[in-house]
């Protein structure tokens, strides 16, 4: 049996407000493996932020059990707590350093909390530095870093206390797409080298493509869905993924229905189909044209993963003829008629 | 007057002044630093929330923020004749003045503590730290230059006191120019010691801002 790091039972989190109470969270059941690279996805206002707070259990949740390592979290104050908080860190979208204290103090902070001795701490600070390409910036202040250097010396601090698990809560927003991607390959470089467990909050789903195995897409509270992310890539199944996956799949639906080609296909190509000429063989084989709509090339976790929305012949037979050379080429497809309705709605 | 006797009225004037200005500052913040502190900390949304604490101490802080300082050292005189066995002169006086000036000192604690970024507190519950830790390491330390800021503020505040408290005989620059300004009439000497007020009011200014700057690291 895989050993769950993290394991949320029947999560409930509601909020109090002036206008009655608010459910942020919804009887969450989710369990994180030790090593995993799990990504929670959901538009602003799903309840990924707090859902990601119960973890730590900086949200008290209503009902439902924490577990951290077998150890049920949910419960414990004071210093029991937080002897568990110590092996959880986080990482913000805000970088949430200490303004006052130079990079190296700021590494140095959770060491400090924890009781390590001066001396100890002080190397073991340095060295993280090191992983994070911050050497020389040991004695700049925030103030004087940029926003990926900042995001690195968090980092670094989270190292500091060699956590279990590192939640990262929107970790690269606030960055350039060039920025996101070095934070990004430095987390997957943590997770893959020193199997520390990353829980990955974002709205984007490059964060998820370029960093995590597993996903759970979040929406009103609730976990609609969830699985491998190469898995929920090829065939999401309810709206709210299609949505974060292919941001621009209304528009393409919308396109899609004002034609009124009938036989259309969403192909999901993977590693072994994405570089081979497909298509191409199937029109020299089966003799019949079809229409291209829309395609995709993406490197999903270092996976080649490519979409195409075609329309197949209108003579049933010869459309029938194309799509039994897709099964035999292990072309994975759905048939996208029914979404066309779903979209006149 | 000679002149001799004027320096010599003058420097024991200013030296009084100082005595009551410096007990009073630290005697204020041993009191309202704590208070400020655990008002931030109280209340709702804070590190550990305790409602009617923060609402008793937070009502008693503005009652005694709300008297005007002269009324409150005159209603003041007979409780502090009572515990320190005087109502009038330096003791009774600074007496007086660190009721006025705690709560006041408590609030400008409280304004500084409360621009200290919520999310770094976060950081540090999410780390495990206690909310001991997370006084002393995060709040007291990121607010620190709006803290002595304040700090600067509070003691010229205290200079105004204590030169109002010279009407009930409490000694000082403020009394020297009560005395000659208003009862002897001789306003040249008044005059020296509002001069003198002055240029405290000064020093301790620039004092404050030299030491924020040099304690601020996210300017420089």
């Amino acid at each position: 049996m895989a050993e769950h790091i993290i394991s949320l039972q029947g999560v409930t989190k509601e909020f109090d407000t002036k206008g009655g109470k608010v459910v942020a969270l919804r009887d969450i059941n989710l369990d994180i493996e030790k090593g995993d690279s799990y990504g929670i996805i959901g538009l602003s206002g799903a309840g990924k932020s707090t859902l990601v707070r119960t973890i730590n259990l900086l949200e008290q949740p209503t009902e439902g059990k924490v577990l951290f390592d077998g150890n049920l979290l949910t419960g414990l104050k004071g210093k029991d707590l937080n002897l568990h908080r110590r092996k959880i860190s986080m990482i913000f979208q805000q970088f949430n350093l200490l303004m006052q204290r130079d990079a190296l103090g700021n590494i140095l902070f959770p060491l400090e909390i924890a009781g390590v001795p001066k001396q100890e701490a002080i190397e073991k600070a340095k060295e993280l530095l090191k992983v994070v390409d911050l050497e020389e910036r040991a004695h700049s202040y925030p103030s004087q870093l940029s926003g990926g250097q900042k995001q690195r010396v968090a980092i670094a601090r989270a190292l500091a206390s060699d956590p279990e698990v590192i939640l990262c809560d929107e970790a690269t927003s606030a960055l350039d797409p060039k920025t996101t991607r070095s934070i990004l390959g430095l987390l997957k470089k943590i997770n893959e080298e020193r199997g520390i467990t990353l829980v990955v909050i974002t709205h984007e789903m490059e964060v998820i493509k370029q960093l995590c195995g597993k996903v759970a897409v979040i929406e009103n509270g609730e976990i609609v869905e969830r699985g491998p992310v190469a898995e929920i890539f090829a065939r999401p199944k309810t709206k709210a993924a299609k949505k974060l996956f292919f941001p621009d799949e209304e528009n393409r639906e919308k396109a899609e229905a004002r034609t009124s080609t009938k036989n259309r296909l969403r192909l999901a190509f993977d590693e072994s189909s994405a570089y081979k000429p497909i298509i191409a063989n199937m029109i020299l084989e089966t003799g019949a044209p079809v229409n291209f709509f829309y395609a995709d090339l993406d490197m999903l976790g270092g996976e080649q993963k490519g979409q195409m929305v075609i329309g197949l012949s209108e003579d049933k037979i010869l459309a029938e003829k194309q799509k039994e050379y897709l099964r035999k080429e292990k072309v994975e497809f759905i048939e996208l008629n029914e979404d066309a309705e779903e979209v006149a709605e | 007057m000679s002149l001799q006797e004027l320096f010599s009225l003058l420097g024991h004037g200013t030296l009084d002044s100082l005595y009551m200005i410096i007990i009073c500052t630290v005697v204020s913040y041993i009191i309202g630093l704590p208070i400020g502190v655990s008002l931030v900390v109280t209340a709702p949304g804070g590190i550990r929330p305790l409602g009617i604490y923060n609402k008793v101490v937070g009502f008693i802080v503005n009652i005694l923020r709300s008297v005007p300082f002269l009324i409150l050292m005159i209603a003041l005189m007979p409780y502090i004749r009572v515990v320190i066995g005087t109502g009038i002169g330096k003791e009774a006086a600074t007496a007086a003045l660190i009721v006025a000036a705690a709560p006041f000192v408590a609030r400008l604690v409280e304004q500084s503590l409360l621009e200290v970024d919520p999310g770094v507190i976060e950081a540090a519950q999410a780390m495990g730290a206690s909310n001991m830790q997370i006084i002393r390491k995060v709040m007291l330390l990121e607010a620190r230059p709006s803290l002595l800021n304040g700090a600067a503020v509070a003691t010229i505040n205290i200079l105004g006191y204590t030169a109002m408290a010279g009407i009930v005989g409490a000694g000082g620059l403020g009394e020297i120019a009560i005395r000659f300004g208003l009862y002897r009439f001789q306003p040249s000497i008044m005059w020296v010691t509002i001069v003198l007020l002055v240029i405290m009011v000064q020093i301790f200014q620039e004092i404050g801002i030299k030491v924020v700057s040099k304690y601020d690291n996210r300017i420089n």
